[in-house]
């Protein structure tokens, strides 16, 4: 039991520096509420979907980028508004607000500006994913260890 | 309430709005997942898909098997504008966008493109839990535009433009044939439908052409704006007639009339060429697109009436062009038929089509294979009811008029023409002569579009979708440009003749081509068109009134009574 309070404990101080911090916002709590018995990785589903299309997206902006010929803003424009609405979905707000500037520098076709921002976008995402690989190796511990995943509001 | 009770198949009949089927079209993974979580937990039915292409594919292949689209804006394959669109017009469902971007002009454009709502990402929970209104609401104004005596049956009658058939209208003269296939229709009809298994088929009034016209002839004395189902029960003594069933025809004759009048209006800005007209008729047309597209049903049986009643544009319709069928969808509903309803001179039509199509159409001798594919081969409708002599006189008259004349639809080969009621043909092909909104019809065959039957209503439909089709078909400019001039043309007579339709009364509801925005380049490639009338209002001026009131008259279908009735009054003016 005191394993369980422990870990829960840490979970929940954990999760609540995510939101402090701005790596999180409400839409996270929100899947969250959203697991339940029908999917009980629902939250960590849809993570994994997020880092396989943020990868993929960050893939397509460097490269759109790298092109010497001539960089085709439209297109990382339109990488990095995919981008905003994936970051959209799991909360994840600093990525998202990295996004907004970077449609700047798009809509300026200033390509400093936006290998810049590609730049913090990639660090913002790496961070992310971090802390959400150990907020979820709590939650899975937690579990392990008979206990439930606190909801944080 | 009987909608609550009806107007929903079994499956989502007592918990409405739980079991709503909703598809969800998003090229995000990770937005899919969570949606069709959150739908999920609304008790909805979800399906998702992350292609605008397959999204369509799925509803075309089960045109009742959704209740609402949710898209997103941005999808690599297709805009998601542009999947709005289609959806209204193919099926008419209601559609919400979603997106991460919340800019007001983004969401205006949404609005205009017919959305029922738009979202803003990320989406809450509650916002998902009440999309079931924008079903509900759909359901509701279709019952009104019906608003017939059985409730049970006009809400099945859905979006399939249906509810005109179910009202009793129809246009031939032999009213038990015609009765017996609106029948048919209406099984047909609440079959596909949602419709509630326990209803049952209750006597509907047959608005006789007679019928009709005592009708008219009330509301015309009554004045139009003074008009009310008692006064004009009174007026019209009809002893087995009630209060409700002129409430409802009433209702339908209204929309029909505002429906005409606006696409009058429309083809009289472009016809005008006013390009400083079309930015703001689109604008304000847009703003009413999804009104518009719930209109057009209405419009299809009205227009499929003034085929089948043109006898003789049932038997000339030419499949033309099969080969051109391919990659191209019906789009039914999205026509402007009503509009169809004023164009006449189908023999002028076909005339015209001789001269500018050649490229492409060959001898056109309906409206149909006007706008049909080049395929020559004429089409025979089993539709024999509907005297073909009555036409012939009203066509001659016709060309002989000078403004007639010199339209692009030549005189004598009109009588023998019978698919000339190309009005219903012709508006399509006025709407879809952009190339841009041609594209959005999908790939049909062409016996989809045309099969011969001997139901009226089903080959009236059939008739829309092989018109739009055929718009669809007809790429190139010069065949729109073509079938835009003699649409146009006939519609300027209409307005011409003195329709007083002002513009300004041109509803915002137009057809979603007009949302996009484009001026039809069509209109001024009119000046290509051997037919140099169509710049010349005096010309127009001299279509005679009362041609187009005999050729209503005759016409034993809904449409020309009223249209005589709109034309003479100047309803709108």
């Amino acid at each position: 039991m005191d394993v369980v309070n422990q870990l829960q404990r840490q979970f929940i101080d954990y999760s609540a520096s995510l939101h402090r911090e701005g790596f999180l916002d409400d839409q996270f709590t929100q899947l969250q509420k959203l697991q339940d018995d029908n999917s009980p990785d629902f939250v960590v589903e849809v993570a994994s979907l997020f880092f396989e299309d943020c990868e993929k997206l960050i893939n397509n902006m460097a490269r759109a980028l790298e092109q010497q010929q001539g960089v085709d803003f439209k297109q990382v424009d339109a990488s990095v508004h995919q981008l905003k609405g994936s970051s959209s979905s799991i909360g994840a707000m600093r990525v998202k607000d990295v996004c907004i500037a970077f449609r700047s520098f798009c809509e300026a076709q200033n390509r400093e500006g936006c290998l810049r921002c590609l730049q913090q976008v990639t660090h913002e995402y790496s961070l992310l994913k971090n802390k959400l690989q150990t907020l979820f190796r709590l939650q899975q511990q937690i579990l392990a260890a008979g206990g439930s995943i606190p909801v944080v509001e | 309430m009987v909608l609550a009770e009806s107007g929903f198949s079994s499956p989502r009949n007592d918990a409405f709005p739980a079991g709503l089927r909703v598809l969800v079209v998003d090229d995000d993974p990770t937005w899919l997942k969570i949606l069709e979580k959150m739908l999920k937990k609304c008790s909805y039915e979800v399906t998702t898909c992350c292609l605008a292409r397959e999204a369509l594919n799925l509803l075309r292949e089960r045109k009742d098997g959704y209740d609402i689209v949710i898209s997103d804006v941005n999808m690599p394959d297709m805009d998601g504008f542009k999947l709005l669109e289609h959806v209204g017009l193919e099926m008419d469902l209601p559609v919400i966008m979603m997106s991460v971007d919340g800019e007001t002009s983004r969401v205006m454009k949404g609005v205009q493109h017919g959305a029922c709502d738009y979202l803003l990402k990320p989406i809450r929970m509650k916002e998902l839990r009440n999309i079931w209104q924008h079903v509900f609401r759909k359901k509701i104004h279709e019952v009104r535009d019906i608003e017939s005596l059985e409730g049970f049956e006009s809400i099945q009658m859905t979006r399939s433009g249906y509810d005109l058939f179910d009202d009793g209208h129809f246009l031939s003269g032999d009213d038990t044939t015609s009765g017996r296939k609106r029948k048919d229709a209406d099984n047909k009809h609440d079959d596909r439908e949602l419709s509630d298994p326990s209803s049952t088929k209750k006597a509907r009034v047959v608005w006789t052409v007679d019928l009709h016209q005592k009708f008219v002839k009330a509301v015309n004395q009554i004045g139009f704006d003074k008009v009310g189902p008692k006064k004009i029960l009174d007026l019209m003594n009809v002893p087995w007639l009630t209060r409700e069933n002129i409430a409802s025809h009433l209702q339908k004759y209204r929309l029909y009339l505002s429906r005409l009048q606006k696409e009058s209006d429309i083809k009289n800005s472009f016809i005008g060429m006013k390009h400083s007209d079309l930015p703001s008729k689109d604008s304000t047309a847009s703003f009413g697109p999804h009104k518009a597209m719930n209109m057009i049903p209405d419009d299809v049986p009205n227009g499929t009436y003034s085929f089948s009643a043109s006898n003789s544009l049932a038997q000339n319709v030419d499949l033309k062009g099969q080969g051109d069928l391919k990659g191209i969808t019906s789009a039914p509903v999205a026509e402007p038929k009503g509009a169809l309803s004023i164009d006449i001179h189908d023999s002028h039509e076909a005339k015209s089509t001789q001269m500018s199509f050649d490229h492409s159409l060959g001898s056109v001798d309906s409206a149909v294979s006007f706008a049909s594919f080049n395929s020559t081969t004429p089409l025979q409708y089993p539709w024999t009811e509907i005297p073909e002599i009555q036409f012939k006189q009203e066509c001659e008259p016709l060309h002989l008029e000078n403004g007639f004349s010199q339209l692009p639809l030549p005189g004598p080969s009109m009588i023998e023409n019978e698919a000339n009621r190309s009005r219903i043909e012709v508006k399509p092909l006025l709407e879809e002569s952009r190339s841009n909104f041609v594209e959005h019809l999908g790939p049909v065959g062409a016996e989809d579009l045309f099969p011969i039957q001997s139901k009226s209503q089903s080959l009236n439909n059939q008739v829309f979708d092989l018109i739009s089709a055929t718009k669809s078909s007809m790429k190139t400019q010069d065949v729109g440009l073509n079938y835009l001039a003699d649409s146009e043309f006939a519609l300027r007579n209409l307005n011409a003749s003195g329709v007083g339709v002002p513009l300004a009364t041109l509803s915002e509801d137009l057809q979603i081509c007009w949302l996009q925005g484009d001026c039809y380049p069509m209109n001024y490639g009119l000046q290509d068109l051997e037919c140099s009338t169509y710049d010349n209002p005096a010309l127009m001026a001299e279509t005679p009134f009362h041609l187009y009131d005999v050729l209503r008259f005759d016409h034993e279908h809904l449409f020309d009574p009223t249209e005589y009735y709109a034309i003479d009054q100047g309803l709108f003016a």
